[in-house]
């Protein structure tokens, strides 16, 4: 084995998981929060509003790294879901089932703000754009992982066949993605492309953009920790390492 | 063909399939009255004024293809699993893929090929304007073995559950899109006038694929739930 599986086996074991999540996790949470209102203040007070669109414009610091993350977390899960299939590595089964929830969050936050945007701008809350009809594939995408998670009685086992399944959605999304935009072009009748023409984008509006990408990068690192955490510690209950990380060192009186 | 090669096995689960399917031959035809049944909805849901309904006759049918294969996955390894022929398949000396091959191919013959049939009767039903027939058997002869194969890889998930009708059907739909928009839209694009040939040739792509990869994704599937 070369020194990167084993230092990835290291990391494999639940109890220095525990150890090395706890210790970061308030940083990336207090990273996260900083980046957040950074870039709140930025792109709501600061940036001036599009000369286009008004103020409303300012739903796309939500709205575009949430639908950056919507797409990097169903990476991240199937990747996950690679080394848990490959290596059999329980933390990374439980990580990867545990990105899905927050990606479907994001994914929702995408669509949500998007219709919100696109009730000043298109005069209705949903049209069937390519982007919008992609995202909410990708959302039913990640509803069949969690899905299937759930429905497996064995943990373990489920953790699985729901990553062999985003792995089988990972290959699929370039596909739908090709495919909803051939789709849209076919009915060329009431497609808008808000962003026709529109090739470079202002400096002022372009770092709250960043921070919030970063803010959201951070957010997620802090809820994955935390929930692959409560996973492991569900799981292995019954062993004295999360005895000791619920109760402390002495273990409880009977 | 010698006796214990990967051929004689490949038609051993097929010649196992399709007795057992002939010998419960009521069962195998409910796609068809599924099909049949939804193709009647329609018309009673939308009133029967006939150029709105060719309009919409390519996309009704291929929508109800697709959840009429959707119908018969759930058995497609549920009762192997049970009766503990999935095991031997899984020990056996054989490939699994190959074997995966064939019951995918056997759900294609017992479901895809029979709404193949139905599909002129049920486009003329309809109205469809006879010069986009040939391309929606076309497309439908491309995709819905695609739908068989997505749809096998999705049952040996499942396999171990005991009601997954609709989880089933929430993880194959996603994943069929692609299929379904190009299949309906070669028929949407024949009655346009537009050429048909790239949606046909994109479905064409996807069958190869699917048939090269998809058994082994569904042997790959099937071993995890059976460890």
């Amino acid at each position: 084995m070369n020194t990167f599986l084993i230092w990835l086996n290291s990391f494999g074991s639940p109890e220095k998981f525990h150890r090395v999540a706890l210790r970061f996790e308030p940083w990336l949470l207090a990273l996260a929060v900083i980046c957040g209102a950074a870039a709140l203040y930025l792109g709501l007070v600061k940036a001036p509003a599009d000369y286009l669109q008004g103020e409303s414009a300012r739903i796309m610091y939500i709205h575009i790294p949430a639908a950056w993350m919507s797409l990097f977390i169903y990476g991240f899960m199937a990747a996950a879901g690679f080394c848990a299939l490959v290596w059999h590595f329980k933390v990374a089964e439980l990580m990867a089932m545990a990105a899905a929830p927050i990606g479907a969050g994001f994914t929702a936050v995408t669509l949500i703000t998007g219709s919100l945007w696109g009730r000043p701008t298109w005069g209705t809350y949903w049209v069937w754009d390519a982007r919008l009809t992609s995202e909410l594939v990708l959302l039913f995408l990640y509803f069949g992982v969690i899905g299937l998670y759930n429905a497996i009685e064995d943990q373990r086992k489920g953790a699985r066949a729901a990553s062999l399944l985003a792995l089988i959605g990972l290959i699929n999304l370039p596909v739908i993605h090709f495919s909803v935009n051939w789709w849209n072009t076919l009915h060329q009748g009431n497609s808008i492309n808000l962003f026709a023409g529109k090739s470079s984008i202002h400096e002022s509006m372009l770092w709250p953009l960043i921070l919030m990408a970063f803010a959201t990068k951070f957010w997620f690192g802090a809820s994955l920790l935390a929930r692959t955490r409560a996973a492991l510690l569900e799981f292995e209950a019954g062993k004295e390492w999360a005895q000791t990380a619920l109760f402390g060192p002495r273990r409880p009186q009977a | 063909m010698r006796k214990g090669s990967v051929l004689s096995a490949f038609f051993g689960v097929i010649r196992r399939d399709a007795l057992s399917l002939w010998r419960r031959r009521a069962d195998a035809l409910n796609p068809i009255w599924f099909a049949a049944i939804v193709i009647t909805l329609f018309p009673l849901a939308l009133g029967p004024e006939a150029a709105k309904l060719a309009r919409i006759a390519g996309g009704v049918i291929w929508v109800i293809v697709l959840l009429a294969s959707l119908l018969s996955l759930d058995a497609l390894f549920r009762a192997d699993l049970e009766e503990g022929s999935l095991d031997v398949m899984l020990t056996s000396a054989q490939p699994l893929a190959v074997l995966a091959g064939a019951k995918i191919l056997l759900h294609w013959i017992a479901t895809g090929l029979p709404l193949l049939a139905i599909t002129p009767l049920a486009a003329t039903a309809l109205g469809l304007s006879p010069r986009a027939l040939p391309v929606l058997l076309t497309s439908l002869a491309l995709g819905t073995p695609i739908i068989s194969v997505i749809g096998a890889c999705a049952a040996a998930l499942t396999a171990g559950l005991r009601r997954a009708g609709m989880l089933l059907s929430l993880i194959v739909l996603p994943l069929v899109v692609p299929v379904l928009i190009f299949g309906a839209g070669a028929v949407e694009a024949s009655l346009t006038g537009a050429s048909t040939t790239q949606p046909l040739l994109l479905l064409a792509a996807g069958l190869a694929a699917a048939v090269s990869l998809g058994p082994l994704v569904c042997a790959a599937a099937l071993r995890l739930g059976n460890h």
